[in-house]
């Protein structure tokens, strides 16, 4: 009887040292590393949580950086970090799942421990002010018209604009030309200059260049409130949604109620309104995928992508 | 815009934001591999609970103050410590191992702050017209550019010119290492995922320039620097208003391309530098000291790399477009304060765009004496500093300097690699110069040829769109030009006895 208790007692003890474990964390500042260059949307992004996340928990989240070879570089070293919650790594879609799947990139998607996602930058076409292209339709009438002709600017190959840009063709049975940049700012220059006719660009590029440029569709579930006269591809009868999506992971063999206060503490900021309106007014579309969802949500991406990884002849 | 903007960065806490900006700039930038896009990013945070046109003028503080400092190491130890600092090695470092270590400090300073005027008033009074160069430059211009900037290989390597050729290939060679921007190719990585980030240039910098130094500085019983006579001499001043006097055309030409080539995103500093170089070299009566030493080359370089500062604001702030890497953190700071750039930029926040370039002005001037005074003490401490503890001081920075670029320890051995490669090679007769030129220049011409290609074939005019355009057909001229320069002056020299030979055949 008496060993029954101190069994008893002892699983109690245990189980509340591992709670309180998870309700002390953080006991240090954590480490945010992004696995681009600084002053891209993912660092913009986190430095937006970056106070929020010290108002929550009391302290630090800081950031670095660790670029190269589009993100690959970072997430391929992740799972060799420290694993105690207090190292946290920015992760991006299409990129963890189209990188493995076209090449060896020293990680595959499964190997990274994503803990939460909470937003994700829209794809849009977006046009010059002065451009011919007055909607969507105009510009699918002259892809059609001249097969190739129209150009496109867009960041990268396999990148979640050429996604776009591949799945768009296909929907519309039209070809178009992609031509990839060096990043989302040179796009916008070619599309500014009139090196190509428009750019398959997010909904940020539009917030950003409000002035001289014009958003023909974005591939959002509902209309951007910044943009309330753009519409979605879905009203205009092309299933596409889709984008830049954000999450976060962490080391394998991080403890699981680490992982859940986490994703709770994002969550949290997820839903402080202030926060949603600075985000907002930069362009991004926020989500909320907490760690017991993520593996649904990277599951249902998981197909869209496959299937464009096809089409990019990327496997058979 | 209205004088008031210049009260308004005049106040004491935004004159105190561009006094430690520039101070922390200078030391950041001194230190090989601590980057102006590195001092501006880890300082961002910072400016955060500050008004939008202070947090500017802090950062703009620091990236001047970074451009500026990576002269300090490019003279006193032959490495940049920056990239834009590549051809100030040139000169500065054969000035200061004859003795004249102080003389080119002052120099970088002086032309560092007419370039940096020259660039901040450029933003003041001409940014938007200047905007829209950066447009009219498309993916063919950037392709011409670039192998503009091939040719100055054979300037660069003159009497080696084919060494300065494989050095070149090498560099495009290391170019191509990693994931292609454009087709997603994996290049070069022998299966190692270490590879796919490619060759970071900051780390074959540090690798090529001063791993050999290091080398030789143990490897020789000579001291790091001559001394000179007569020390200390103070900071030689007169001596060098003097010298910067008599090229004043060279300071503002050079300004004048830094801030040109800084407009268009993507060129930067190391190639605004290099290109001014160039042009120092070939209209100077001295060019055949150039290369062991000439002041007019410290000149050309240091006006040149402060120029792109204010230069590459002007797409940064008008188009929203970053002109230079530290210029999309700065944009990226903005984005974060809710500040929108553009023409409304200049409009509706005019009290933040005029404030900040005002202060940035101010910035530039503060950098005369903070310059001086702490390049007069890097120079002393280098000087003084026994070689025992100089060498192994200048191999820690190398392996800090290198694993902060990227927060990456395989950064450091490829930057080890690289150095050995580099001694091998300089005992060769091979310069560092032609390999980073290639590696700065192999992905720009690579991009611009294949974007351009892809456009042209879209629409079914590729000879047009490469040869048809009129800032291309100018670049192409000058190719032209750069590359039979040499041929042509030695005809003209030739061409002298040659036509009195013919006359005297009469």
């Amino acid at each position: 009887m008496q060993r029954l208790i101190g069994t008893a007692l002892g699983t109690a003890a245990l189980a509340f040292a591992v709670s309180a474990g998870a309700q002390e964390f953080p006991q240090k500042g954590v480490q945010y590393i992004i696995p681009f260059g600084p002053g891209g949307e993912s660092d913009i992004s986190a430095r937006l949580q970056q106070e929020y996340f010290s108002g929550i928990t009391g302290e630090e989240l800081v950031i670095q950086y660790k670029p190269g070879g589009g993100g690959s570089v970072g997430w391929s070293q992740l799972n060799d970090m420290t694993a105690d919650g207090h190292t946290i790594m920015g992760t991006n879609l299409p990129h963890i799942i189209l990188q493995p799947l076209a090449k060896d990139v020293g990680f595959e998607t499964e190997d990274l421990n994503n803990f939460y996602f909470f937003h994700y930058s829209p794809d849009a076409i977006v046009v010059s002010k002065d451009s011919p292209y007055e909607t969507l339709e105009d510009l699918v009438e002259a892809a059609k018209e001249t097969p190739g002709a129209v150009t496109f600017s867009g960041s990268g190959t396999y990148s979640a604009n050429h996604v776009a840009q591949t799945r768009f063709d296909q929907l519309a049975d039209i070809t178009t030309t992609y031509i990839p940049y060096k990043g989302t700012g040179a796009a916008v220059t070619a599309l500014k200059g009139g090196e190509v006719s428009a750019e398959w660009g997010y909904t940020t590029v539009g917030a950003n260049h409000m002035d001289d440029t014009r958003m023909l569709a974005v591939a959002s579930e509902e209309r951007h409130p910044l943009f309330p006269d753009v519409p979605t591809f879905q009203e205009l009868g092309y299933d596409l949604v889709g984008g830049a999506y954000r999450g976060m992971a962490v080391p394998e063999g991080t403890p699981e109620d680490v992982q859940q206060r986490l994703s709770d503490i994002f969550h949290e900021i997820n839903n402080n309104e202030e926060f949603q309106q600075r985000m907002q007014d930069l362009g991004f579309f926020m989500i909320d995928v907490p760690v017991d969802e993520v593996d649904e949500f990277l599951a249902e991406r998981r197909e869209e992508y496959t299937e464009v990884a096809r089409d990019f002849g990327l496997i058979d | 815009m209205s004088w008031g903007f210049l009260f308004a960065a005049l106040t004491p806490f935004n004159f105190l934001l561009a006094f430690v900006g520039v101070t922390a700039g200078i030391v950041i930038g001194a230190l090989p591999g601590l980057s102006a896009t590195m001092a501006v990013a880890v300082l961002v945070p910072v400016t955060f609970g500050m008004e939008p046109a202070s947090g500017l003028i802090m950062l703009g503080a620091i990236y001047t103050g970074a451009i500026y400092g990576g002269a300090y190491s490019a003279i006193l130890v032959n490495t940049p410590g920056t990239p834009s600092a590549i051809a100030t090695t040139f000169d500065g470092f054969p000035m200061a191992k004859r003795g004249d270590g102080d003389l080119a400090v002052t120099l970088a300073t002086i032309s560092s702050v007419v370039g940096g005027l020259v660039g901040a008033l450029a933003l003041l009074t001409l940014a938007p017209t200047l905007a829209t160069i950066a447009l009219k430059f498309g993916s063919v211009e950037y392709f011409w550019l670039a192998v503009f900037g091939l040719t100055l290989i054979s300037a660069l390597s003159e009497g080696a010119t084919l060494k300065g050729f494989i050095g070149a290939a090498f560099g495009l060679l290391l170019s191509t290492v990693g994931v292609a921007v454009v087709g997603g190719d994996v290049r070069y990585t022998f299966g190692s995922s270490v590879m796919l980030g490619g060759v970071e240039i900051i780390s074959a910098l540090i690798g090529l320039y001063c791993i050999p130094v290091l080398i030789d500085l143990v490897a020789t019983p000579d001291p790091h620097l001559n001394v000179g006579e007569g020390r200390p001499r103070g900071f030689r001043l007169r001596e060098a208003m003097g010298l910067a006097l008599r090229s004043k055309l060279n300071l503002v030409r050079s300004a004048v391309i830094g801030t040109i080539v800084a407009i268009l995103p993507g060129a930067g500093g190391s190639i605004a530098s290099l290109v001014s170089y160039t042009e120092a070299r070939r209209a100077s009566p001295r060019r055949e000291n150039f290369g062991k030493g000439e002041p007019d080359g410290i000149l050309a370089t240091e006006s040149a790399n402060n120029a792109t500062v204010g230069g590459g604001f002007i797409p940064t702030l008008v188009l929203g477009i970053p002109g230079t890497p530290p210029d999309a953190v700065i944009l990226g700071a903005l984005l974060v304060q809710g500040i929108r750039t553009g023409p409304e930029l200049f409009n509706e926040n005019a009290a933040i765009s005029y404030t900040f370039i005002f202060g940035l002005l101010i910035a530039t001037l503060l950098l005369f004496p903070l310059g001086l005074v702490i390049g007069r003490y890097a120079y002393q401490s280098i000087i003084t500093i026994p070689k025992a503890i100089l060498a192994p001081t200048i191999a820690f920075m190398t392996v800090i300097g290198t694993y902060a670029i990227r927060n990456n320890t395989w950064d450091v051995l490829i930057m080890l690699v690289l150095g050995v490669i580099g001694w091998f090679l300089s005992r060769g007769g091979f310069k560092p110069s032609p390999i980073v030129l290639g590696l700065i220049l192999g992905p720009i011409a690579e991009q611009g040829f294949v974007q351009g290609y892809l456009i042209g074939n879209a629409r079914g005019a590729v000879f047009e769109t490469f040869f048809g355009r009129p800032i291309s057909m100018v670049i192409i001229a000058l190719i032209v030009v750069a590359t039979l320069y040499p041929l042509i002056a030695a005809l003209r020299r030739r061409g002298r006895p040659l036509r009195e030979g013919i006359a005297n055949d009469d």
